[in-house]
Parts: C-alpha cells; sequence; structure tokens
C-alpha cells in the first residue's frame, strides 16, 4: 500500500469566478495508496464531492479547478496527468482506470434500457472490436459478484429495488477492472441493512480484484469499519488525514472529535453528547484564520489570525494545539449519568 | 438521563389500537391496496420520548400521518386523553390540531419561502389561541424562539427561511409547533437532513421541551443508534407492523426480535468488536401489497419455523417486559 495510485497535490476549485468566486477547494493534497480504501467525511458543503469531480475533471461549470496537479500512476509504471491529458486519451481513462459511482447513483441509471444492455454499452465504448457475447458473458460475471442473480439481465431499472440497482451500478463501475473507484455517498440513500450489504460486499471485492477505493460520505462512523485510512475535510481543506482506526481511538483535529461525537454510539454507557455548536461555514464568507475556530471549544488567539497547516509526518491535522495535549476535556463526551 | 419510574396510565395522552392503514392501488382491472399499516398499537405518555424505528417503507410516516389525522385510518382507533378522535375537520379537528403538532422531516421545504418567521409564527399563535392582543403576541413570539435557543429573538423575527441554516430553519419549524401549545409532539425524522454536526443540537433541545413543558414525543426515525439516543421506549416496525417494543436501552443492547437483530448488526459501530461482521438474515423487505403469510418477516428470518410461514405471531411477552411479535417467545410453543 505504499505506492501510491492517484496523487492530488494543491487541488484548489472555485465555483464562480473573479471577485464572487467562493473558493470550495483550497489546496487540498490527498494521496490514495494501491488498494487501499480512504474514506473522505465531512459535512454538506466541505468540498468532498467537488474533490471527487475536479480529480477526474467533471466539475461541471462554473465549477474551475484554479490550481493544483492530480497524477495517476497506472499498473505499468504508466503516469498520466489528469488535469493535463487531451480530452480522448481523459475519456479513454475514465472508467477504465478511475470510476465514478454518482450520489444518487441508482436514480443514474437509463430507465428504458435493459440493465444488462447499459452494462454492455460500457464495454462496447471501451472495448470496441470485442465481440458482445464476451460482453455479455462479463456483464454476466459482474453481477454475480455485486449479488445480483444473471437472470436479471433483462431487467428494467424500476423492477429492481434500490439497493439492487445500486449494486448494478458498482457493478457497472467494475466492468472494465479500474485500479480507483471513487464512490460519493453510494449508500446514503439506502436502508441500513441494505448498506451493510453493499459495504460488505464492496470490501470482499476489493480483496478480491485489489482496486483502491475513495469512499465519500458525512458517516463517520460508517467509514471508521470500513475504510483504511480518513481524511477529514472542513470548509474546502483537508483538517486531519489519519488510519481509521487512529482517528477513532484518538482524533486530534477538534473539528474530528465533534464529528466522532455527533453520533450517539450503540454500545457503551449512555451519555449527553452535544454536537458542535454553531453552523457550518459560508464559503463566500471565512474567517482569516482557522475557519474551524469559531465553532471550535479550543480556539485561542492565533487561530483567529494565522491558519494552521496540514502537518504531522504519518498523521497529519491542521491544528495548532499540541498533538499531545491535554486536550480530554472535549465537549460532547463529558459523562452525564 | 436518569430512568424514569414507569409513569402510572394517567400519564397517557395519545393511544392508537389496531391502527390499520391500507392505500388502494389498481392494477390492471383488480382492486388491490398497499397494507402499509396493520394493525398498530402505540401510547404516547406525558414528558417521555417514544421512537418508531425501521427501515423506509416499514410504515413509520404513515403511523404519524394517521395520528395527525392526516389520513384517514382505514381500521383501528385513535384516542386522546381517552377520548376516542373522528373529527378530520372542522371546530373539532382544529381543536385536536391544537393538542398534536407535527414536525415534519425537510425544514427546506416545510417553511413558506416567501414568509418571514414572524409571519410563520403568529399564524400558529393566531389560529391557535384567537384574539391574542398585539402585545401578547409579541411577548408570545420572542418567548417562542427563546424556546428553541434562537436568541435574542430579534434577530430572527424577520429573518426569511432562505436567510436561515438549516439546523435553525428545523428550530423555527419546532417553535411553530410549540406555538399552538400542543401536549403532543409527532417528529417526522426531524433531523436527518440535518448536518451531522448540529443533529445533536436539535435533538438536545427536542428532549428540552419534552421534560420542561411535559410533551408527548413520538420520535420516527431510521437510525437506531439516535432511538437509544433520545428515546424513553424504541417501538421497531418491520412492513407495516411492530415487531418489537419496549424500553429503549433493552431494545438496542439486547433485540429480542430476529430483526431487531439484523438491524442492529447492520447499524455501523466502530465499537464492534473486530471480525464479528456476521449479518444474521439476507434479503429484502416484502412487497406490502402480497405481504407474505403469517409473520411478514419469515422469508429472512434465519430462525424460521413451520408454524411461522402460516401464522402470524401476536405481540407476546419477550424479556425484560418488552413486547416482542416473534413465535421465538411463545411459552406455550408446542417445540
Amino acid at each position: 500500500m505504499n505506492q501510491p495510485v492517484l496523487e492530488i497535490s494543491g487541488l484548489s476549485v472555485d465555483y464562480g469566478y473573479h471577485d464572487d468566486a467562493v473558493h470550495a477547494l483550497r489546496d487540498v493534497s490527498l494521496s490514495l495508496g494501491r488498494g487501499e480504501v480512504l474514506g473522505l467525511a465531512g459535512e454538506s458543503g466541505c468540498g468532498k464531492s467537488t474533490l471527487a469531480y475536479a480529480a477526474t475533471r467533471l466539475l461541471p461549470p462554473p465549477g474551475l479547478i484554479t490550481g493544483g496537479e492530480v497524477l495517476f500512476h497506472s499498473r505499468t509504471g504508466e503516469t498520466l496527468d489528469l488535469l493535463r491529458l487531451p480530452d480522448d486519451e481523459l475519456r479513454a481513462a475514465r472508467w477504465d482506470e478511475i470510476a465514478i459511482v454518482f450520489q444518487g447513483a441508482m436514480n443514474s441509471l437509463n430507465p428504458v434500457r435493459r440493465v444488462g444492455r447499459q452494462l454492455t454499452d460500457v464495454m462496447a465504448a471501451h472495448r470496441p472490436g470485442v465481440p458482445m457475447s464476451v460482453h455479455k458473458g462479463r456483464a454476466r460475471e459482474l453481477l454475480g459478484l455485486v449479488g445480483i442473480p444473471a437472470d436479471r439481465m433483462p431487467a428494467y431499472p424500476h423492477q429492481l429495488s434500490g439497493g439492487q440497482r445500486q449494486r448494478v451500478m458498482i457493478a457497472m463501475a467494475l466492468a472494465l477492472d479500474p485500479q480507483v473507484v471513487i464512490m460519493d455517498e453510494p449508500t446514503t440513500a439506502l436502508d441500513v441493512v441494505t448498506q451493510r450489504q453493499i459495504v460488505e460486499r464492496l470490501i470482499a471485492l476489493r480483496a478480491e480484484l485489489g482496486f483502491s477505493v475513495v469512499f465519500i460520505t458525512h458517516d463517520v462512523s460508517l467509514l471508521i469499519e470500513m475504510a483504511d485510512r480518513i481524511a477529514v475535510m472542513y470548509a474546502g481543506r483537508i483538517v486531519e488525514d489519519a488510519p481509521a482506526a487512529e482517528i477513532y481511538a484518538e482524533p486530534r483535529h477538534p473539528y474530528t472529535r465533534g464529528l466522532l461525537g455527533s453520533f450517539p454510539p450503540l454500545r457503551g454507557p449512555r451519555r449527553a453528547l452535544s454536537g458542535i455548536p454553531g453552523a457550518p461555514p459560508d464559503l463566500a464568507s471565512l474567517p482569516p484564520g482557522c475557519a474551524f475556530a469559531p465553532r471550535c471549544p479550543h480556539a485561542f488567539a492565533r487561530c483567529e489570525g494565522e491558519r494552521p497547516e496540514l502537518s504531522g509526518g504519518r498523521r497529519l491535522s491542521a491544528c495548532f494545539l499540541p498533538a499531545d495535549g491535554p486536550v480530554a476535556a472535549v465537549q460532547g463526551v463529558a459523562p452525564v449519568e | 438521563m436518569a430512568e424514569t419510574p414507569p409513569p402510572p396510565d394517567d400519564r397517557v395522552v395519545l393511544s392508537a389500537r389496531g391502527l390499520t392503514k391500507h392505500f388502494p392501488v389498481r392494477k390492471g382491472l383488480r382492486r388491490k391496496a398497499v397494507r402499509a399499516v396493520e394493525s398498530v398499537d402505540l401510547t404516547l405518555r406525558r414528558g417521555s420520548v417514544v421512537a418508531l424505528v425501521g427501515e423506509s417503507g416499514s410504515g413509520k410516516s404513515t403511523v404519524a400521518r394517521l395520528l395527525a389525522m392526516l389520513h384517514p385510518a382505514t381500521a383501528g382507533e385513535v384516542r386522546l386523553r381517552g377520548e376516542p378522535v373522528s373529527a378530520r375537520f372542522g371546530r373539532r379537528f382544529r381543536a385536536y390540531c391544537r393538542q398534536v403538532q407535527m414536525i415534519f422531516q425537510d425544514p427546506f421545504a416545510s417553511l413558506n419561502p416567501v414568509h418571514t418567521v414572524r409571519y410563520i409564527l403568529t399564524r400558529s399563535l393566531r389560529i391557535h389561541h384567537a384574539g391574542l392582543s398585539t402585545p401578547e403576541l409579541t411577548a408570545r413570539l420572542a418567548g417562542l424562539l427563546e424556546q428553541v435557543h434562537l436568541t435574542p429573538p430579534e434577530r430572527y423575527l424577520d429573518k426569511f427561511p432562505h436567510e436561515l441554516s438549516g439546523g435553525q430553519r428545523q428550530r423555527v419549524s419546532i417553535a411553530r409547533a410549540l406555538g399552538a401549545g400542543p401536549s403532543v409532539l409527532l417528529a417526522d425524522e426531524p433531523v436527518s437532513m440535518l448536518d451531522v454536526s448540529i443533529r445533536l443540537g436539535v435533538l438536545n433541545l427536542l428532549r428540552e421541551l419534552t421534560t420542561e413543558l411535559d410533551l408527548a414525543v413520538l420520535y420516527i426515525t431510521h437510525d437506531i443508534a439516535s432511538a437509544r439516543y433520545f428515546a424513553d421506549t424504541t417501538v421497531v416496525m418491520y412492513a407495516g407492523e411492530i415487531v418489537e417494543s419496549g424500553d429503549s436501552e433493552a431494545v438496542t443492547q439486547d433485540p429480542a426480535h430476529p430483526y431487531t437483530r439484523l438491524l442492529i448488526a447492520s447499524a455501523p459501530d466502530p465499537d464492534r468488536p473486530g471480525g464479528d461482521r456476521e449479518i444474521p438474515a439476507r434479503g429484502e423487505p416484502p412487497s406490502l401489497i402480497t405481504p407474505p403469510p403469517g409473520c411478514r418477516f419469515h422469508p429472512r428470518c434465519p430462525q424460521a419455523m413451520e408454524r411461522c410461514r402460516t401464522q402470524a405471531p401476536p405481540a407476546l411477552p419477550g424479556p425484560g417486559g418488552r413486547a416482542v411479535a416473534c413465535w421465538l417467545y411463545d411459552t406455550e410453543a408446542p417445540e
């Protein structure tokens, strides 16, 4: 897992132009190891979807990439600069090398085409010259992989349940054996039972096929269970980036801690939790210092004027508080009973 | 969140017995019905929160709408303080609404975007308390906003919904419900549309109001962990039927019904011991037009017996005073 497959550095994205621009993503650097499951966590509007779309150049206008670099290292040792690739090469690389499962993906299927046909379409577009029978066989195999009987090939999307449609979308993303699968809130619209089935299937497939996953969600407790590493975003920046178990056991950034404290636990003592005070930031008018400072229980003078950089060795965090400092009295975890 | 002693029965405000709702659908020439809610019994007591937990399509929102008299029930009755409720319009219906108020899921859709907070709250006060003088009204408006922690009130009164954040909007809709002076709040997924970091703030506010105003609250959610956090009693629904009900802590820590077990095992839980990820059941919820005979969960149930396929289990006494609709808890069972 040491060798990165995707390297994002200094990526910045604006929505809008000139003075009206909202800086949705600022100077984001992230690397994804081969075979790694990277969780991208944060509240709505923090830029996590923007990051996924910018990295694959799928941003709709007025989204504009204003700086940075996205490098993709293929299995053969080739390096692609995704932001500077000519359109036709980019089109070939998307889906083939990097596949995306969009938010609300179960509604992205074409309602008037049979799902089998939609699966073979992808393969026919990227692998022209291969006989259709081969594609059909592969489509059958893919449906089997995601736990849908192959005899559902002639079904229309409306004949499948939401969970099945979502699994068809995952099958589609895996159709060309990509090395990176980006999943943008793939299970948010689903029930917990279905979500669990899909996540387990995904983890099993990852072990089997060896692709890397970027899993975007606001549900940190789900990420802690399934991800190898978690990057937490706030107001367009990454504020903490560390192995999942360490984030859970010992979060360093107060925002991460607040986010973890926002999910009532299913086990252990019942205690009063408070979430995070205040409201998520308005990207159009951010404070000059740390964007989280107005909501942070530990903010001090320095936080208001100066912005902390993401730093640290293996465990990155963007906070002026000492990494091993005594910040135990965290809001939201004071036992009450 | 101390354990409250079991409240005496005069604390019961709203109760439902055998509540059933079938929505008619037409398939070809035959008339059929979606059996959305089947014979649901529910009791709401003052000063306590009941959580109704279930997957989407399990009928939990329909139950809330039936209790709010927004849908006519197919069968069963709702009693407010022991009196059967039947009015669906007119003065008696308004009197009922004054007592039973709803909070909806989406605060972006449930507040009229062209009106200010002042207007939205004034409407609620004027409709339900006719003849308020202007100074009384002003005082009440400020009081409502203070109750939901939107202080100072002057800062919020003349705002439009789009000028408020999601959490603030949901607080305004709670204030609007409180404006009627209700004794029952039906909260249909009140936090699931809000940002994660502010959900608990709204839940804590509702908890505070429950105690302060001695309200009976029905909290509808799909998130069983938040039910454990927020509610005194948890009721689990599956495919339109109640499968388990009892003390929240008991239901979540020691689930008795196989479906509750499935729900708990599936919920994200970072504390779960590693490797213990065995999901006890597969499959999907059944069609409610032609629900399976017997127990509606039997096609997915790992412990299904012959009897489950033909006979629907009634609510049986389970461990710790819980009601569990499962034949596993039938003590007179001929094995």
